[in-house]
């Protein structure tokens, strides 16, 4: 090999190289597969039946029922008697175009995605915010999870848990986790200085700390991450509905091959409506919380 | 004077990495700058040794970067010590474990801070409370010791505002609320009124002055007002560049200066108003029979005018009223004149 064929063509590896290393990774991994992937499964059954439950709930109550509560705790979240009117506009017109029931079985993954979300994301943003190796550690996990191409980690879910619910709740979890995570770390840390250093010179330990002055002051910062990940668990239902994910997403997915523009338009629209529903009942929450510090003096 | 209740014994702090090591080249007489310059360690405090008396205000003044800030936090360990000791009742705050030091910090000391610190979130009863709420105290019992503070500092009905719906003044009578709420033997105040305007400054010192009538704390003081310093302490540290270069009483520090940093420190001070009829009066005096006369304790600057109208010399009488010596206007002059 001469020196300037060396330059123009990089040195890649062999072609037979390159195939033994992946066909060997993949073998690999569809051996660990099959060896636990029934033992993982197992271990995701008690979320599965809640899924299904919760599921079932949404779909057999009665509708009027349902939209009740659902704008109880629009009205309850956001205090505003126009969002709660239009929530209810855009509830009717969804059961009216023939989406309620795949509107049920999206509410209930992003309800149960969220709320696993804020239930691992704010722990790992306490742990992240009290050491700043832990942050080095986590914050690099996190840019993979949110710039790897989702289809990309789907292949070995759906090949360790098969299609179904819990590789699509997994896979929205994983895409939406980061910025819960991330804003609670953020919110901790960005609590005053002196503020804490007052707390400290009245003896508060590490716990009564965290709870009585961290979390609350940090607490308008985690809503609006907890608003991020709702936004972003809706925006993987179309994805999650590829690996049998029942809801919105399907009738998106059938559209697409199918070149149904209305169909696709309305599901779409379905989508949008929920967001704007979750997004404006946390983001108003959110503002709530943080009453003290607009306060105006009087 | 009364016991020692705080004693400062050979305390260095160096801020850095390695700062130790240090401690050596500082006890030889190695300079702050010279640190920095040649190993990069910021020296905070040289050698501190300091006597505080119970139930006094000790103030400790300095520019900013002096170290008083950080010696204030040596008191309640909020920096931990380099090397030396600090005595409090005899109890070595330096080596209490991390369990011993929270149950200090909870009964011993209470502290108000520049910026006031206070807790956002909280409103002003919950505020107060928080020394409290931190031992686990009784709701109701919390409660009742909150609300007499708040009545104390004056801020009755403001109970359930939130601290930034009050101005600065009243935010700090928070502040000194909370400290004083689980009942400390001593106060820090970090700065306490700086942050405040001249008039309500003026006030918080007088309501400062009036409490520890009755509270009788044992109180440090930081600021870098002379004024304050002269009108709060029963005696003042001076420090420059992390050392002590003078304690003693106002008259102390303004009679005798102990080198140029103090001395220049008081230069612009009205010595007429600080200092007492007892600190430049004639002991040596004859006693006359005029009827004017002047008490030992009063300040120059009230007795200004009899003194300057008086012809002669003027009777000086303790509070028994008994004699004790006289004062003239060259004595006043002799004062005034530098």
């Amino acid at each position: 090999m001469s020196l300037s064929e060396f330059f123009i063509t990089f040195p890649e590896m062999s072609k037979e190289s390159l195939r033994i290393f992946k066909k060997s990774i993949d073998g690999a991994y569809r051996n660990f597969s099959r060896e636990y992937g029934d033992a993982i499964e197992a271990v995701f059954d008690p979320v599965l039946y809640f899924l299904v439950w919760f599921e079932k709930l949404l779909q057999n109550s009665p509708w009027p029922l349902v939209i009740l509560v659902i704008l109880i705790l629009v009205y309850l979240g956001s205090r505003s008697i126009y969002l709660t009117i239009g929530s209810l506009f855009a509830l009717l017109l969804i059961g009216y175009f023939g989406m309620w029931e795949d509107t049920m079985s999206t509410v209930s993954i992003i309800g149960v995605c969220t709320f696993m979300s804020i239930g691992l994301g704010i722990p790992i943003g306490i742990a992240m915010s009290n050491s700043d190796r832990a942050r080095a550690a986590i914050t690099p996990i996190l840019d993979v999870m949110q710039t790897m191409p989702s289809f990309v980690y789907l292949i070995p879910v759906v090949m360790l848990l098969g299609i179904g619910k819990i590789p699509g709740l997994l896979a929205v979890i994983i895409y939406a986790i980061p910025p819960i995570i991330r804003l609670t770390d953020l919110g901790i840390r960005e609590v005053d200085k002196e503020v804490l250093e007052a707390a400290d010179a009245f003896g508060a330990n590490k716990r009564q700390k965290l709870f009585r002055v961290q979390l609350p002051l940090a607490l308008p910062t985690i809503f609006a991450g907890i608003n991020q990940t709702i936004m972003m668990a809706l925006a993987m239902v179309v994805i999650a509905s590829m690996i049998g994910v029942k809801g919105l997403g399907q009738p998106v997915l059938k559209a697409i091959t199918n070149q149904y523009f209305t169909m696709g338009l309305l599901n779409g629209l379905a989508i949008v409506a929920l967001a704007i529903i979750f997004d404006r009942v946390s983001q108003s929450f959110g503002k709530r919380l943080q009453q003290h510090r607009s306060g105006s003096r009087e | 004077m009364n016991k020692t209740k705080i004693k400062i014994s050979n305390l260095y702090k160096i801020f850095g990495n390695n700062s130790k090591k240090y401690i050596p080249k500082v006890r030889n007489g190695m300079s702050k700058d010279e640190l920095l310059t040649k190993y990069n360690h910021v020296l905070g405090l040289d050698d501190i040794n300091l006597n505080v008396a119970e139930q006094s205000i000790q103030v400790v003044m300095g520019l900013s970067g002096s170290g008083k800030s950080t010696l204030i936090r040596h008191i309640n360990r909020l920096i931990e010590p380099t090397e030396g000791s600090v005595l409090i009742d005899d109890q070595d705050i330096t080596k209490l474990n991390n369990s011993e030091l929270l149950e200090f910090r909870r009964n011993r000391t209470g502290m108000v801070f520049q910026r006031f610190a206070l807790f956002p979130h909280q409103n002003i009863i919950d505020n107060v409370k928080f020394g409290l709420s931190i031992k686990n105290i009784e709701k109701a019992e919390s409660n009742d010791k909150a609300k007499f503070w708040i009545d104390k500092v004056g801020l009755n009905g403001f109970e359930y505002k939130f601290p930034n719906q009050l101005s600065g003044g009243m935010q700090q009578r928070v502040g000194l609320a909370r400290a004083l709420a689980t009942d400390p033997d001593i106060l820090l105040m970090d700065e306490a009124f700086s942050a405040l305007d001249p008039l309500i400054r003026t006030d918080m010192q007088d309501q400062l002055l009036e409490l520890q009538k009755n509270l009788k704390k044992t109180i440090m003081f930081i600021t870098h007002d002379l004024d304050e310093a002269l009108k709060l302490g029963d005696r003042i540290s001076i420090l420059n560049g992390g050392k002590l270069v003078q304690d003693g009483t106002a008259e102390d520090i303004l009679m005798s200066p102990a080198d140029e940093y103090v001395k220049n420190f008081v230069k612009d001070v009205n010595r007429a108003k600080v200092l007492k009829i007892k600190s430049i009066m004639n002991f040596s005096g004859v006693q006359n029979n005029s009827d004017a006369f002047v008490k030992l304790d009063d300040n120059i600057e009230s007795c200004l005018p009899k003194i300057l109208e008086s012809e002669h010399e003027l009777n000086v009488f303790d509070d028994k009223n008994k004699f004790v010596g006289s004062i003239s206007r060259n004595n006043v002059a002799d004062i005034l004149k530098n």
